[in-house]
């Protein structure tokens, strides 16, 4: 049903780094639930809207108006890492 | 009166308003009851209590990790936010402490909510107060632990498939999973965002009318956020004449405990007594709902856990480049159930896939909500056990994630629905505590607790053996 390769794919989709060991389990447990999931197939849907949200609530706008935003100690408070006021991650290309 | 811990919420209230018990003294009594807890239900318990007064009357309130509490941890059980501690509160949380229901502690959970066992905490698994070799349910397992077992008096939980009334369910308590909407979702740490809602786990159902009636809002910071329209009123019925319970033909009986069914069915006859009549409904596509909900919830849950990276908060792992930090981050911080429904999500929203999986899901959810409006045309609940099982041994589902899944199986499609849903205590089986569900159309909750109340009065339930 899905294969190692189409799990490594997914992986790389999902940022996500998997052991070796990680990824024969994932495939095994995806297979056997995209498996069951599949029963869905056997239903006839043709015309049927999907449903993204059950609430009816469309346009729901509050007015514009300013607010003090977090102050900069605040939302750095919980940060792993942070340099000259910004939070710092290792270069994109090292 | 022994202990203050004997009366139930609603009770402790009014003596504290009467001037009759002491908040602080209420408040010492469960903040002590907590801190000794066994059953790993709580991450944090408070010192002082941070609200009195009000209705709620400073009756302490004990709400699931992934609640945002300002300054106070809120790591939704998870490893990549150990030791997180928000700069906000959540507006139910903070509703609740301004109508006088201070914060009790934090309590244990499924990480990030994804789970019907509590086993997927990076803080260790949760015991029941029924049996201690078993699992409360999931995921909002450690707030139904601590109300089962008497060391809280209430409880928040959220439920995205079933996760408040599963674990009511199996800890003997009532839980009540709100229209989605009702309940403004700000400050939750997002599972599933059109599917999460917050309710309340409660000793009975008076409690949970009590607790739900301060909680529902309209809230700029969530634009899904409606309220309720009228006004949510406290249960009295003692009778259920002229109401028409709805019995799913549909739904298959396969894998329920024999029980749990007994159970469900004499629950039946006792409400013919009290004057209903049991009709059976139709609910064809409802047997579809784990399918449809294990590609929704996960493809959301994908979406929204996108933003733990270790860049702004949280666990951040060593990483040579900017995207090694990334997946390494994600690795050491995610648990194996976590990792297992953003890899499902992910597929199932990638290209060539996003059609036969995402797609096809949206519309099975289509039909289950035309299914449940068809049949509240003819009759004014639908009524099924809370969950298959009883509560199941620590580690017995460990290694089979799709029964662990199955486990959701009536109670996914009220979810997909959007629609409220109660599971009360039915009795046991073989000791152990099954649920009866009911459930109505959007914005019913006043009704089913009404319903609920009655049943819960005439079922006589004693959940005392489970408290401490």
């Amino acid at each position: 049903m899905i294969d190692r390769e189409q799990v490594l794919h997914v992986a790389r989709l999902a940022r996500l780094e998997l052991t070796e060991d990680e990824v024969g389990r994932m495939t095994t447990e995806m297979s056997k639930i995209l498996g069951h999931i599949e029963k869905i197939g056997e239903l006839d849907l043709e015309g049927v809207p999907p449903t993204s949200h059950v609430v009816e609530v469309t346009g729901a706008l509050r007015p514009d108006e300013p607010r003090p935003s977090l102050p900069r100690e605040v939302a750095f408070a919980n940060a792993p890492d942070i340099a000259d006021d910004g939070f710092r991650v290792p270069s994109p290309q090292a | 009166m022994n202990s203050p811990r004997d009366l139930t919420a609603a009770q402790a209230a009014a003596k504290v308003r009467a001037g009759e018990l002491g908040a602080d003294e209420l408040f010492a009594a469960y903040r002590d009851a907590a801190a000794a807890d066994e059953l790993n239900a709580y991450l944090y318990v408070a010192d002082e209590p941070n609200a009195s007064g009000g209705e709620l009357g400073g009756v302490p309130l004990a709400v699931k990790d992934l609640f945002c509490t300002e300054g106070v941890i809120s790591q939704s059980g998870s490893k990549i936010l150990e030791g997180y501690k928000p700069p906000y509160t959540a507006t139910v949380v903070q509703r609740l402490q301004e109508a006088g229901a201070p914060l009790l502690g934090k309590t244990n959970q499924d990480e990030f909510a994804m789970g019907s066992s509590n086993e997927n905490s990076a803080f260790g698994p949760v015991q029941n107060p029924w049996d201690r070799e078993r699992v409360p349910g999931g995921s909002s397992g450690g707030s139904a632990a601590a109300v089962a077992a008497g060391t809280a008096p209430w409880a928040l939980g959220t439920d995205t498939g079933g996760s408040i009334r599963q674990p009511a369910a199996m800890c003997g308590i009532v839980g009540l999973k709100p229209t989605y909407g009702a309940v403004s979702r700000f400050g939750m740490i997002a599972f599933a965002s059109s599917l999460d809602q917050a309710g309340p786990l409660t000793r009975d159902v008076t409690d949970a009318a009590l607790l739900f009636k301060h909680m529902t809002s309209k809230d700029p910071c969530d634009a899904t956020s409606i309220g309720s329209p009228g006004a949510v009123t406290l249960p009295s019925a003692t009778r259920l004449d002229g109401i028409r319970l709805g019995r799913p033909d549909d739904l298959s009986t396969e894998g329920v405990e024999p029980g749990v069914m007994e159970a469900y069915e004499r629950t039946l006859k006792l409400a013919e007594e009290l004057g209903a009549t049991i009709e059976t409904c139709h609910l064809p596509h409802a047997d579809h709902g784990i399918s449809a909900y294990y590609v929704i919830a996960p493809a959301e849950a994908s979406s929204n856990l996108a933003r733990f990276d270790g860049v702004r908060y949280g666990l951040r792992a060593n990483g040579s480049d900017l995207l090694s930090m990334y997946t390494q981050t994600r690795h050491d911080g995610f648990g194996p159930e976590v990792k297992r429904r953003i890899m499902l999500g992910t597929y199932a929203l990638s290209s060539g896939y996003y059609d036969a999986f995402y797609g096809r899901a949206q519309r099975v959810r289509t039909k289950i909500a035309d299914d449940f409006r068809n049949a509240f045309e003819s009759v004014d609940f639908v009524v099924t056990p809370t969950a298959p099982t009883t509560a199941f041994k620590i580690g017995e589902l460990a290694d089979d994630p799709l029964a662990m899944y199955l486990n959701d199986y009536f109670t996914v499609p009220m979810s997909l629905a959007g629609i409220p849903a109660i599971s009360i205590p039915n009795g046991l089986s073989d000791g152990r505590p099954t649920g009866f569900q009911l459930a109505g159309p959007a914005f019913s909750e006043s009704r089913i607790l009404d319903a609920a109340h009655a049943l819960e009065q005439a079922l006589g339930f004693d959940g005392s053996k489970a408290r401490s």
